[in-house]
């Protein structure tokens, strides 16, 4: 059976550095960091008191205040960010065959301040069970997927996936392999998160992954920086249309680039912590390469996983060089994370957007942050550091690994290649 | 208006994000003013919130136009 293609043709993002697409790209370019005091909740007890939130955003803007009140945040962030992307791949909706497109969302936790809320308000009560019948329904991390096809009428296949750190490239590489074999013609794909809430930064820092810089949070994220200390938390969502190629030919799409393959693998090794030699990574590197014919020498840069945790950052870089030896050296590595901070199931989301702009406009965006190297890491890498760097980009790929030992790769790549 | 009424009233113009002028007592909260089951459960325990009573659900099945809502609540906090 011969694989149709995919391309990708709409783009939408609500990040910590930007609530549109060129927002997210302008700050991407320019080294921005995300990172403020948390504005959600008083976080005097807190060992953290900073995260990537998004900022100046009014959700009645986008969505009736009835039906946004049903929703969590996670979810308003989906349909925002799908709003965007479907604006902007230009559908005729009159032409368009709704029972051949789906939607495939990507979300770590769901809706973790609804949970939050409904427990401690149960909690502050005398034992009888008042939870509010819109509970369930906002909570659930499937449900922004669910929201989204009913706003557009897109019958085709919809589900979430649920990886933490990697779901919304699971989302992607789901999505693009039900295009590719014939079950839908478009898909809405991306992810959202919105855990910045009592309980997200609470149960993050149990695990001592975040960073404590309390003092200084715009330089806390400085992934492959040797006083790195941990990741900091960022929410929002990414949204991207990909289309089958005929099919965006025929209705004369604007076409960012088309989607090479995706690899998927598994530590197996620990809940938590990475594979300490990163095998998971290198094997998910090399099992994307594989799905889309190419080989290391074909790739220009890697958008890394890259946390800003002391041992992540090692495995990884470790990985990159087992996958891709001499040619390592000449790739254009970088991590986001940097400047938007970590949005956990969306991450994959709005770094496969950093990839695909990254080709567009033929720059990349730097990893902010660096002081010091780090002996652990070879300095022979070129991690982008600090300022964004210009370069005919043709192929990248986007890791993303999640709490479990998920680890999910996508490569994206010029319509020529 | 009687208090009760303009209580039951705001709530329900703040849940089901309708206009005051469609509030009448007639009005049914599915048919005119677009509530869905979950809504109607929300309101109802709005209502228990805000006048601190204890609504059972077989008769919360009987409460369904804000002229029922209005009657009942009066009702129970004679």
């Amino acid at each position: 059976m011969k694989l149709r293609r995919v391309v990708v043709t709409g783009l939408g993002a609500l990040t910590p550095i930007g609530n549109t697409v060129e927002e997210y790209w302008n700050g991407l370019v320019n080294g921005v960091s995300g990172a403020a005091p948390i504005t959600y909740f008083d976080t005097t007890n807190f060992k953290t008191k900073f995260a990537c939130e998004v900022k100046n955003f009014n959700v009645e803007d986008f969505i009736d205040r009835k039906e946004a009140r049903k929703m969590d945040r996670y979810a308003q962030y989906a349909l925002v960010s799908t709003e965007e992307a479907v604006k902007d791949a230009l559908f005729d909706f009159d032409k368009l065959d709704k029972d051949k497109v789906g939607v495939i969302w990507g979300s770590g936790i769901g809706g973790l301040e609804t949970f939050q809320e409904e427990v401690m308000n149960f909690a502050s009560g005398n034992g009888t069970p008042k939870f509010n019948p819109f509970f369930i329904p906002k909570m659930i991390a499937d449900i922004a997927g669910g929201h989204i096809s009913i706003k557009y009428g897109f019958r085709g296949p919809n589900f979430t996936t649920v990886s933490a750190c990697a779901s919304s490239t699971n989302a992607l590489i789901d999505a693009f392999n039900y295009i590719r074999l014939g079950h839908a013609d478009v898909m809405v794909t991306g992810g959202s998160e919105a855990a910045v809430t009592i309980a997200g930064m609470g149960g993050f820092n149990a695990m001592h992954a975040l960073s404590t810089r309390n003092d200084d949070p715009k330089t806390a994220s400085r992934p492959m920086d040797k006083n790195r200390e941990g990741f900091v938390l960022g929410e929002g969502a990414g949204a991207i249309i990909l289309e089958e190629y005929e099919h965006a030919v025929a209705r004369g799409a604007k076409i960012y680039c088309e989607i090479g393959g995706g690899g998927m693998s598994a530590d197996a090794h620990h809940i938590t912590a990475p594979h300490p030699e990163g095998l998971g990574a290198r094997n998910v590197m090399l099992n994307c390469l594989r799905d889309a014919g190419l080989t290391p020498q074909d790739v220009d840069g890697v958008n890394m996983h890259g946390t800003s945790t002391p041992l992540g950052d090692i495995a990884e870089s470790k990985a990159i060089l087992e996958v891709f030896g001499e040619h390592a050296y000449t790739l254009n590595l970088n991590s986001t994370k940097s400047m938007t901070g970590h949005l956990l199931g969306a991450a994959g989301a709005i770094e496969a957007i950093a990839s695909i702009l990254s080709i567009k406009h033929g720059i990349v965006p730097p990893t902010i942050n660096h002081f010091t190297d780090d002996e652990n890491i070879d300095p022979k890498l070129n991690f982008t550091f600090n300022k964004a760097q210009k370069r005919d980009m043709k192929v990248v790929m986007s890791n993303t690994f999640g709490f479990g030992g998920h680890n999910a790769c996508v490569l994206v790549k010029k319509l020529e290649i | 208006m009687s208090d009760i009424a303009s209580r039951v009233k705001a709530i329900i113009v703040d849940k089901l994000g309708v206009d005051e002028n469609e509030v009448v007592t007639e009005a049914s909260f599915t048919n005119d003013l677009g509530a869905d089951s979950l809504d109607t459960v929300e309101l109802i325990m709005e209502f228990e919130k805000e006048f601190d009573i204890q609504i059972p659900d077989d008769q919360a099945e009987n409460i369904s136009t804000v002229g029922q809502a209005i009657s009942y609540i009066e009702e129970a906090k004679k």
